[in-house]
């Protein structure tokens, strides 16, 4: 394996860049998941509606259209769900809520290939970001730096909202225990609900930054469903710090193990997980202690 | 109200029309919903259209019943004993994934009944699996790709790297390839199979294809897989130092247009290019344009000659599964592919294979025919089957 220093930085980019990907999506699942209890399996077909709304928009006002107004249209798709199902299923138990929402995958999917086709969709990197970058001495392209650029970008932003505003703290104090925090005043079913509409939110937009790497088919949100479980699942339910860890180890675990052992590119990951519940299995950095 | 509108259901499901003595009830077996949708559609499109074309040389006429797979092979064995069982079709079509034909194959080989297969390409299922009552109007995975191994050679191209999905028509593709380019003298410098359908990432195999020290890169992706692939081997600049050749799926006209510029250059080999230029071939395109507004992809063109293969074995007198089975195995006609045959040995089709290039045209991207390769017959691979009576 004679590489050159070159070799490893652009591998070293290629981890990042999957790992911000899988960020943006794991984040809105994560602190759903452990603000509300609630197992939304959806959250892969929010993301595929991302893209698709994104392919849309961007076919009559070009990409930052679908990239600014994606997320709102998924948000909008989020307060359906949310009135339409989640609410009712809040105190159903996780049993019920997996079916639900495992269902609506199917139900989401057929509605895209009803939508907009079988045939897949694609959207063309806006013209300030084509192209490649000198960057560290490896050329890399620009809209993948962009990627890398967002991800952290929105790491600071929810770290910032989370840590140090009053909003944060109300849903940290949900997060640790809600029945306390509604004791002390603090409206923990709006926050549920605000938090379910800026989880989607992010979905829909990893799915508008996806859409102009990957195809924008009706299963993506399928393929995109396992990995964020497991990234999740690693990281750790409900935390901030839990997503970020668990995405930087999906997508550095997954690109090497790429390289190294291609054999095993596909079981390296899984195995990791395995690993992670025998030794730690509330995962590596929960919210819960 | 329910219950008027459920009688209502039944009455309209079983009203069918007494057959004809010359009836030949066809069931087609295809994937309406789920992955592969779009590939089913076209193969329906083109065999409808196909009748329409040629119907009227064959005193048969023919009854079509759909069933959905749904791309899950026990759903389409459960369509498919309903077909051959309960409405007792003489002959069945379709089969788009190679999983389907694989959970199909005992059955129809069992229960006697002419398959034509339209799409799935698993060498095995003109191979060691073969059966007298399967053919296949498709391609073979490895007949696509073979030709394809002496012609990049023939062009100076001695070191290649090759990618493709980790599974059995991943792997089928490329060995079909590797094995005519190694014994023309090409060297494989390095070989790569991505998890199927797992790989949303390919830049770290492209790193590593860059760095491999190759002239070249074959790969084979379909669907979605391609269409990232493509793009990707593009956005890292790629395709200048290292050109991008392949399996013809890669750059199907059912996908490049969501490839966009990024497809331009690539340079692939497939059974047919709709720029084919024969009179066949125009009066299908014009016809599959007129209906769909897209130029037909290799899918259509498959289901259209299935279609016609069938109406060929009709005007043979063949009217029950015994003679349409027989009578399948000896078709040949001129199609939009050229001339086309079955080759007794194996049930496998025997067509020509068209190198071609993406370029841009005035109408979005097109594809430009750059060498036709002539037809050749599998290998048997393992196939024993009783020769055709006559």
């Amino acid at each position: 394996m004679a590489h050159d220093l070159g070799f490893w930085t652009l591998q070293t980019l290629n981890a990042l860049q999957l790992s911000m990907l899988l960020f943006l999506l794991s984040i809105g699942l994560t602190v759903i998941f452990g603000l509300m209890h609630f197992v939304n399996l959806a959250h892969g077909s929010l993301y595929a509606l991302g893209a698709y709304f994104a392919a849309s928009l961007a076919a009559v006002g070009g990409y930052w259209m679908g990239f600014f107004l994606a997320p709102v249209a998924v948000a909008g798709i989020g307060i359906l769900l949310y009135s339409g199902f989640i609410k009712r299923m809040r105190k159903s138990g996780p049993m019920a809520q997996v079916l639900v929402t495992f269902g609506l995958i199917f139900a989401l999917l057929d509605l895209t290939r009803i939508f907009w086709g079988d045939l897949a969709l694609a959207i063309e990197v806006p013209s300030a970001l084509a192209g490649r970058l000198d960057f560290l001495g490896v050329e890399y392209p620009a809209y993948r730096l962009f990627i890398i650029v967002l991800g952290v970008a929105i790491f600071g932003l929810l770290a910032f909202v989370l840590g140090r505003t009053q909003i944060g703290a109300m849903i940290r104090a949900g997060v640790d225990n809600d029945a306390m925090a509604a004791c002390l005043g603090i409206n923990v079913e709006r926050m549920f609900f605000v938090v379910f509409c800026v989880g989607c939110a992010l979905a829909g937009l990893a799915g508008a930054v996806a859409a102009p790497l990957l195809s924008v088919t009706p299963d993506m949100g399928l393929h995109v469903l396992i990995p964020t479980l497991i990234v999740i699942v690693i990281g750790g339910l409900g935390s901030l710090k839990g997503a970020i860890a668990g995405s930087l180890i999906y997508g550095f675990v997954q690109t090497f193990g790429a390289v190294l052992a291609p054999q095993l590119a596909s079981v390296l990951i899984y195995a990791l997980l395995a690993a992670v519940l025998v030794i730690k299995p509330v995962g590596l950095f929960p919210a819960r202690g | 109200m329910k219950r008027a509108i459920l009688a209502a259901l039944g009455l309209a499901s079983s009203f069918t029309l007494p057959a004809s003595a010359e009836d030949i009830k066809v069931g087609l077996l295809l994937p309406f919903s789920g992955v592969y949708a779009a590939l089913g559609n076209d193969i329906e499109t083109g065999f409808n259209l196909a009748l329409e074309h040629f119907g009227g040389e064959t005193d048969a006429t023919f009854e079509i019943l759909k069933e959905d797979t749904e791309v899950k092979p026990p759903v389409a064995l459960g369509k498919a004993k309903k077909l051959i069982l309960q409405d007792k079709v003489d002959v069945m079509a379709g089969i788009v994934s190679s999983g389907v034909l694989g959970a199909v194959r005992d059955l129809v080989h069992g229960a006697n009944v002419p398959l034509i297969v339209a799409n799935a390409g698993n060498d095995e299922a003109t191979g060691a699996n073969c059966s007298p009552f399967i053919t296949r109007m498709s391609f073979s995975n490895g007949q696509v790709n073979r030709p394809m191994g002496k012609w990049l050679h023939d062009q100076g191209i001695g070191k290649v790297f090759t990618l493709a999905p980790d599974y059995a028509a991943g792997r089928q593709m490329i060995d079909g390839f590797v094995s005519t380019f190694a014994k023309a003298g090409g060297k494989i410098v390095g070989q790569e199979f991505t998890p199927f359908q797992k790989t949303q990432d390919f830049g770290p195999y492209l790193a590593k294809a860059k760095a491999s020290g190759a002239d070249a890169v074959f790969v084979f992706y379909a669907g979605g897989e391609a269409i990232s692939f493509v793009k990707q081997y593009d956005s890292f600049g790629l395709k200048s130092d290292l050109p991008l050749y392949g399996s013809g799926f890669l750059t199907s006209p059912l996908y490049v247009n969501a490839e966009g510029p990024a497809a331009e250059g690539v340079i692939t080999a497939l059974h047919y290019v709709p720029t084919i230029e024969s009179p066949a071939n125009e009066t299908f395109a014009q016809a599959f344009e007129a209906k769909t507004g897209r130029v037909p992809s290799e899918f259509a063109v498959q289901g259209y000659d299935a279609a016609r293969a069938l109406i060929e074995a009709s005007k043979t007198g063949a009217n029950d599964r015994e003679t349409l089975a027989n009578a399948l195995r000896q078709v040949s006609f001129e199609g939009p592919r050229g001339k086309l045959s079955i080759d007794p040995a194996t049930n496998n089709i025997v067509q020509p294979i068209y190198v071609y290039e993406t370029v841009m045209g005035e109408n979005g991207l097109t594809q430009k025919v750059l060498a036709q390769l002539s037809a050749e017959a599998d290998p048997a691979n393992g196939c024993e089957m009783a020769p055709v009576s006559k």
